[in-house]
């Protein structure tokens, strides 16, 4: 008995021609006017332009917004800082992915590690040399108190404050990237509400 | 794996050459008397079958009465290994001879050995603090450090 070959396609290749003229068709008749440019604002010279703000919160947003960190890692919490630095956490979401080698283009250090007295002076010479403003967050128990070198008190600092003013702390041992973030962003709220013209200074003039 | 040699087996050999210099041995270690030290050590340097030419570190532990200074031999050609020890009594200043001449990497574990623990290596090219500032009081490794 002669069995009858199946159907090879569920259309035709006339029906899919078809289709195909029905596409073309269709996007031709929506593309008879050209997309106006989406940039054409840019044109549009004071609609766009004038921006009504007070000094202190242009500065203070153009400095939070884009702190670059200088290189203080002189332990294990460095990891932590190279993880949140890195695709996963991505600090580059805060303006912030760039590490500087040179601390006179950094204006936030980080204190990832334990300090000897030793070290110190390196650390108070880095900090010395930022430009101002500049701030520092203490990252970690070594950092904040000398954690669990806090006994072997004859070499290692007990806290980074006895060196250079601390802004921020960030406890844990070492603390999450997580953390890190959090405690960049509490110094990104405290840098919002820097004063950065004296009143007191203006009206004694 | 690197064999570790009976330190009684050495110390028959080098009993041999210089009698008397060795104070205690057992299969794992043999303590020398300090004033040979340096003799012993370049014996077990320089003689064949031995060809101790690496020093793995240099250590030392305060047993209150004396400080033990430890040396971990090797020798690559022959793959086995010797643990060396010497003794200081003198606790107010302990003093030993540098092997620096002989493993020129013991250079800065001796430092550390002296910041730490106050030993000093004679003979050693600048016997200073290494990870300690000068002017530190005191050896902080020592027991009787507060």
């Amino acid at each position: 008995m002669e069995i009858e070959p199946a159907k090879k396609y569920i259309y035709s290749d006339i029906e899919l021609d078809r289709e195909e003229g029905q596409v073309i068709e269709d996007l031709k008749a929506q593309s008879q006017q050209p997309i106006p440019d989406p940039d054409q604002w840019l044109d549009e010279e004071l609609e766009q332009n004038i921006l009504l703000t007070s000094v202190d919160a242009l500065i203070n947003w153009g400095r939070r917004s884009s702190l670059w960190t200088a290189i203080c890692f002189p332990a294990c919490c460095a990891f932590e800082m190279i993880a949140a630095n890195g695709p996963r956490f991505d600090l580059a979401r805060f303006g912030m992915e760039i590490l500087r080698a040179s601390p006179r283009q950094a204006d936030l250090m980080i204190t990832a590690g334990t300090l000897t007295w030793k070290m110190a002076p390196n650390v108070r010479r880095i900090y010395n040399q930022m430009a101002e403003p500049k701030w520092v967050i203490a990252m970690g128990a070594c950092a904040i108190s000398g954690g669990i070198f806090a006994s072997a008190e004859y070499a290692v600092v007990p806290g980074y404050n006895r060196i250079i003013p601390v802004d921020v702390y960030v406890p844990g041992c070492p603390p999450r990237p997580e953390a890190l973030i959090y405690g960049i962003q509490m110094l990104q709220k405290k840098i919002a509400r820097r004063k950065n013209i004296d009143v007191r200074k203006i009206l004694e003039r | 794996m690197t064999v570790a040699l009976s330190g009684k087996e050495v110390a028959s050999k080098i009993e041999e050459k210089f009698s008397g210099s060795v104070v205690e041995s057992t299969p794992e270690n043999l303590v020398v008397k300090s004033d040979q030290l340096l003799d012993v050590a370049r014996f077990l340097k320089e003689t064949g079958g031995l060809d101790f030419d690496y020093l793995n570190f240099v250590t030392a532990v305060d047993y209150y009465d004396h400080f033990e200074v430890a040396y971990l031999l090797s020798s690559l050609e022959h793959n086995h290994s010797l643990m060396v020890k010497a003794r200081c009594y003198d606790r107010e200043n302990p003093a030993l001879p540098s092997v620096t001449g002989l493993w020129q990497g013991a250079d800065f574990q001796e430092r550390e050995i002296y910041d730490l623990f106050g030993i000093n290596f004679e003979g050693h090219p600048s016997m200073k603090r290494i990870f300690l500032w000068d002017g530190f009081e005191g050896h902080p490794l020592r027991k009787d450090y507060i």
